[in-house]
């Protein structure tokens, strides 16, 4: 089955990037921008025995640094 | 003093390491590869070098914290044997959660590569004994991921015992409170940014990174 992982920063952590990402859409004239932040999109295909307890476990384990990060699970019906 | 480097894909500090390691206690250290499962015994010192393992895949740090050799340090770590993590060794101690937080990118974006000035923030870790607590020195740093982050409780604790053992004097990269560098609660895993082990003797313009592995030596034997 395919599942994404969105793995977002958490809302204190600063985010130099989306920064960056927020003055650049600024200098292209894109007006009206009042944030930016950056994550990641972490696509899977998994065998149906995978359950969602072992995709969160992957996360936690890997995927995301909880430290700084928060992730969202979202399966995809074929 | 026995010691080990590990050496991950993509390491690129492992060779000065080993070569400072080599002046200073006057033994090559062994070199381990990360998918070795084993340390040698009778460890005086784990260095876990600089660079970018994996290409910094995923997080800088991340796959390597995740590396069939990150059992054993862990386990080592545990029983007190000096563990030093220099740069992307820093990320990946924080990845393997042997020291707290999380080193994110640079606040300016920009990869920081110079000599800065650190006070130091704790002489009494088995690392910092040859400093003196509120000295300031000068070591270099190049990395583009050493904007330490950890939450306010985090950071209130490692201030309240003891546990930063190095500061910039001037903002670098963004890190929360200027940290440059940690130990764990016990002190005998170090993490830190900028790179001692270039700072070995006087032709590479001064020693103030030698006398960490001094300190190191003299505490272990």
């Amino acid at each position: 089955m395919k599942t994404r992982v969105y793995v977002t920063l958490k809302g204190g952590v600063l985010d130099p990037q989306g920064k960056a990402i927020h003055h650049a859409l600024e200098g292209l004239g894109f007006s009206g921008v009042n944030d930016v932040r950056a994550g990641k999109l972490i696509e899977l295909d998994l065998a149906d025995t995978v359950s969602d307890g072992d995709v969160e476990a992957m996360c936690r384990k890997l995927l995301a640094n909880t430290v700084i990060e928060n992730f969202r699970i979202e399966r995809v019906p074929a | 003093m026995k010691s080990a480097v590990i050496v991950f894909p993509g390491s690129n500090c492992d060779r000065d390491l080993a070569v400072a390691i080599r002046d200073v206690t006057g033994s090559d250290p062994a070199m381990v590869w990360h998918r070795d499962a084993e340390l040698p015994d009778g460890l005086g010192l784990i260095a876990v070098p600089g660079g970018f393992s994996y290409g910094d895949y995923l997080r800088s740090g991340a796959m390597a914290a995740r590396s069939p050799i990150m059992r054993a340090i862990v386990e080592a770590a545990g029983r007190g044997v000096p563990v030093l993590g220099i740069c992307n060794g820093f990320q990946i101690l924080t990845e393997a959660g042997l020291l707290p937080g999380a080193l994110m990118r640079n606040a300016g974006l920009n990869f920081v590569c110079c000599d800065v000035a650190l006070a130091v923030g704790n002489d009494r870790s088995v690392f910092t004994s040859r400093y003196r607590a509120g000295e300031t020195i000068r070591l270099p740093v190049a990395h583009h991921d050493g904007n330490y982050t950890a939450d306010a409780e985090t950071l209130d604790r490692l201030e309240g015992e003891g546990q930063v053992a190095f500061r910039y004097v001037e903002a670098v990269n963004g890190s929360a409170r200027n940290i440059a560098g940690i130990v764990n609660e016990a002190g005998n895993v170090l993490g830190m940014m900028p790179h001692p082990e270039r700072l070995i003797e006087q032709a590479q313009g001064g020693i103030d990174g030698r006398r960490l592995f001094e300190g190191l030596l003299e505490a272990v034997g």
